[in-house]
């Protein structure tokens, strides 16, 4: 296509954590510092940053991306946030690829962090102010509503048993304990997750990912320097993102065509025909176990309604087929809401540089995709890596 | 990379160290307080709720009826101007039984959120509201449903105009829904 | 690099209520005619959407999730920039850069009369450990800056003064205006102090409106459009938010705005090969510091060029032909796209009573007002 290379030459992050001791500040540095270290560049190397960071409310600051800029990196520097809900920690590559794709920059250090504790009485509770105020707000809504609303839709219109959901949950807190950044992995059981205390059904409190701090940073290189840096540069080599309308309850929850649209586009750019063959490792965004399915049928890597059959048949385990989430995704790691997408991007630059130790996908793979996902059941955020 | 690096950065703290005074916290609670203007379409809706009515719109190009009322056609860009009273019964699209509030403190009694597909507009087009009047165990997709109203001199011009919705009929099958296919562009 | 160009251009507003329209008309009026000016279909032609928002101005958490509809964006890409509008133009730029598109629309919009307590919700945006405890009304970051300003240049505070007597006058002829005023320069110096020396009359009132860009490149944008306005140079910068930390003077972050932008463009004269400027002016003394921090004169200059007419309408270099945010009204986060927007009308010849002759190169800069240092800069030229 003509378009200049992009690649990622290095990543850092923090424990994902309940409640961290450190500031969004702090956290944001902890992160930026590895990722330049690993890639032994310092913060004079980076010619732009980009932030990306989910509600302002559980921070509490607004505008808090101007807050964060210092823990950033971006003192004097050219210097912009993007925000799409939970898309934004697999987004905010995306940006950072358009700020060096474009030609204007060679390096730009990326950065998501998210401060969840700060909120109280509950983080949950910041979630009230993303329904719509006139028409939803009223009626106290909680997050867990929408999405137990989209999953029970999805597994009524395919048919599905809990249990064929709740293995998800059991392979990706399995593959969190690999993971030392980890807040909630565990060695769990289908029947632990169905014994689980009902928060709104069908969701189960073992179905869900917990609230987190924490902070991750890649930087990302143009050809050149990608080449002078390291001999294992992972290029970007198809980004796609859709938002869907924000009329939820005017669409079936059951498929996620956003992501499907996003995917599209990233396969598209990536020149990829056959996704289920050459994509080998996955991260797609877990925040519910059944969104790991949902997510894998949107992004054409299963059949509609067919995902659960996958994980139970072990293809989607860490040496299987086709492994998703051998980082232990957000069901295992945790979910501080920008950050965890980035961690999956970041999970999967490891990987295909052989780098993720005890998590280390067999085999050799080539090429894998991130997904983050977020808002009103509306936007997926694609970026596809490969070496 | 990951491979060699031992230890990563952060420092975990308990719930137990700010109970037990072992943490300085600053506290803040924002004042923020906004009046959203509701603006055509929406003032409308809320106007006709306050006379125990919904009301949606129409595209003139998909002939799509969607409810809440917009003033264009988010698959069109076309002005949907055209306003249509629809029903105030509809089929639950998709529900759930939640025993945890917006703060996530817990109840006994489960609140029972819906997505209500209302009669009148096109198939899919819904409203989120409550249901009520039924026990959690016998709700299901499809199931048909009215709107249980304030009475008249309490409604406000609010979604809460409505209280819940209740069964209309329940013969407890379940109905294999079909999916909304949007128009094309 | 490819040739991008502004290729349409809607808005909706500028007023200081829109009590008839919610923020999502507001936006479908201005995406509406921004589609029509650029002669394109947002469902089959535009491939990138950005919206520029933040959250507590809007009242709602994650707010992109309410952008798509109203701007023919459903089911496409779209992305939220939590910045300044000029922040939101500059991410559509360089997507059309990267090739994988060729055109990209921009949105910001200002419902700032439904914010019922806006100092509060600026003062949510100061540290929560070391400034706003102290319960201050933040507009004491601009009173410090503006006297420390007038301290190293020597400014007067008439010369401040006379920059709202210009602003809102300039205003009067600018139809989407909200604050056209004949004012004189006793009644803006006689305004209740504020903050010292910050008087009432030299802060911009806010307003409500939304303001679209459809942006195209190269052969696009000649088939598009009969006068594209060609992006020369683009910039931006952050100085740190720390109010303990920053240089109080000089405004780096305009400076280095400023110089990126140039030398992308090209421009090693900015006095000269400038012909029209719209920079911020959120306070009245901002104009001055911006106009010495971008180049356009030496510091300490400003106050002088102001009271001598140089920056009026028929002056040497007209600096906020529009009225500035003094004139039309504070657009929060969507100010800079009006400054944008009045380069645009103005190298377009469309600027009718406000028309400048002979423009073919403009600046436009926009800040993210207090407490940031947060600004960026864009050069046009037909």
């Amino acid at each position: 296509m003509g378009m200049r290379k992009v690649a990622v030459v290095g990543a850092g992050m923090t424990k994902f954590m309940r409640r961290a001791q450190e500031t969004g500040r702090e956290l944001a540095h902890y992160a930026s510092k590895m990722a330049l270290d690993s890639s032994e560049m310092t913060l004079d190397d980076m010619d732009c940053v980009a932030l990306g960071t989910a509600p302002d409310a559980f921070d509490g600051v607004h505008m808090k991306g101007e807050y964060l800029s210092d823990g950033a990196g971006a003192w004097r520097k050219p210097y912009m946030r993007s925000y799409v809900g939970g898309g934004t920690g697999v987004f905010a590559a995306i940006q950072g690829w358009y700020h060096v794709a474009s030609g204007l920059f060679d390096t730009c250090l990326v950065v998501c962090e998210e401060k969840m504790s700060s909120c109280r009485p509950h983080p949950q509770g910041a979630f009230l102010t993303i329904f719509d105020h006139t028409t939803e707000r009223p009626l106290k809504p909680n997050l867990v509503w929408i999405f137990a609303l989209e999953m029970n839709r999805y597994m009524t219109v395919h048919g599905l048993e809990k249990k064929d959901i709740a293995r998800v949950a059991v392979k990706n807190k399995r593959n969190a304990l690999d993971h030392p950044c980890a807040q909630v992995a565990a060695d769990i059981t289908v029947e632990d997750v169905l014994n689980s205390e009902v928060l709104a059904w069908p969701v189960q409190r073992l179905d869900i990912s917990p609230t987190s701090d924490g902070a991750v940073a890649v930087v990302l290189a143009a050809e050149h320097v990608a080449k002078r840096i390291t001999d294992k540069p992972v290029w970007i080599r198809g980004v796609g993102w859709s938002l869907d309308s924000s009329y939820w309850t005017n669409r079936d929850l059951y498929y996620p065509k956003y992501v499907e649209y996003a995917a599209r586009m990233a396969y598209d750019m990536a020149g990829i025909k056959e996704p289920r063959k050459e994509i080998h490792i996955v991260e797609p965004y877990d925040p519910f176990d059944y969104k790991e399915l949902h997510h894998l049928e949107g992004l054409l890597l299963a059949d509609k309604g067919q995902a659960p059959r996958l994980t139970a048949e072990g293809v989607t385990a860490r040496d299987g087929n086709m492994p998703v989430c051998p980082s232990g995704g957000l069901l295992g790691v945790g979910n501080p809401i920008a950050a965890a997408g980035l961690m999956k991007v970041s999970e999967i630059f490891w990987q295909l540089r052989g780098e993720a130790g005890k998590r280390q996908v067999p085999g050799k793979p080539r090429t894998g995709l991130a997904q983050a996902w977020g808002d009103l059941m509306q936007v997926g955020c694609v970026v596809i890596l490969g070496i | 990379m990951s491979a060699n690096i031992e230890t990563f950065p952060g420092t975990s703290l308990s719930q137990a160290d700010f109970d037990e005074g072992k943490i300085l916290t600053t506290h803040w609670r924002p004042k923020l307080d906004y009046g959203w203007d509701a603006g055509v379409a929406i003032s409308r809706y809320l106007a006709e709720l306050k006379n125990g009515c919904i009301i949606g719109t129409k595209c003139r190009r998909c002939r799509r009826i969607v409810v809440p009322p917009r003033m264009v056609c988010e698959w069109c860009w076309e002005p949907t101007d055209e306003w249509v009273y629809l029903e105030d019964t509809g089929i639950v699209n998709t529900f759930s039984t939640c025993y945890i509030l917006w703060d996530a403190s817990r109840v006994k009694e489960p609140q029972l959120p819906a997505v209500i597909e209302i009669d009148g507009a096109s198939k899919g087009a819904g409203i989120l509201h409550l249901l009520d009047e039924v026990d959690p165990k016998d709700v299901r997709i499809g199931m048909k449903v009215k709107a249980v109203w304030k009475p008249a001199e309490e409604r406000t011009g609010s979604i809460t105009d409505i209280k819940y919705f209740k069964p209309v009929e329940s013969n407890g099958t379940i109905q294999r829904p079909v999916q909304v296919a949007p128009s094309e562009i | 690099m490819r040739n991008v160009a502004i290729v349409g251009v809607g808005y909706s507003g500028f007023r200081s209520i829109t009590p008839d329209m919610s923020y999502k008309e507001l936006m479908y009026e201005a995406a509406a005619k921004a589609y029509e000016d650029a002669g394109v279909d947002p469902r089959r032609d535009v491939e990138s959407f950005v919206s520029v928002a933040e959250d507590f101005n809007e009242g709602t958490s994650i707010f992109d999730e309410y952008v798509p509809d109203q701007i023919g964006a459903v089911l496409k890409p779209v992305h939220t920039i939590s910045g300044e509008g000029i922040h939101g133009l500059i991410a559509a730029y360089m997507q059309v850069l990267t090739g994988a598109m060729d055109i990209v629309m921009v949105e910001a919009h200002s419902k700032a009369s439904n914010i019922l307590n806006l100092s509060d919700v600026v003062a949510y945006a100061m540290d929560p450990i070391y400034n706003r405890p102290l319960g201050a009304n933040p507009l004491f970051i601009a009173g410090m800056e503006m006297n420390r300003y007038l301290y190293e240049t020597g400014t007067t505070e008439e010369q401040c003064a006379q920059v709202v007597v210009k602003n809102r006058g300039n205003s009067f002829l600018n139809p989407s205006a909200a604050y056209g005023a004949s004012l004189s320069m006793d009644a803006v110096m006689n305004s209740e102090l504020i903050s010292y020396p910050l008087k009432r009359l030299e802060i911009s009132s806010h307003a409500d409106g939304a303001i679209v860009m459809v942006l195209a490149s190269g052969d696009v944008a000649e088939e598009l459009a009969d006068l594209p306005i060609w992006i020369g140079g683009v910039g931006w910068c952050n100085d740190t938010p720390s109010l303990e930390t920053r240089d109080w003077e000089g405004a780096i972050y305009a400076r280095k705005s400023a110089e990126m932008a140039y030398r992308m463009a090209g421009i090693r004269n900015p006095r000269m090969e400038i012909d029209l400027a719209e920079i911020d002016d959120t306070f009245a003394y901002k104009e001055l510091q911006h106009m010495e921090a971008l180049g356009l004169c030496r510091e300490g200059e400003a106050g002088f060029l102001v009271e001598e007419g140089a920056t009026e309408l028929d002056g040497e270099l007209p600096v906020n032909p529009s009225g500035g945010s003094l004139g039309v009204g504070h657009l929060l986060d969507a100010s800079g796209l009006a400054r944008v927007l009045e380069i645009v009308l103005q190298l377009r010849g469309e600027a009718g009573r406000r028309q400048l002759m002979d423009v073919e190169t403009g600046l436009a800069f926009g800040w993210r007002s207090i407490p940031t240092t947060s600004g960026a800069a864009v050069v046009l030229s037909i």
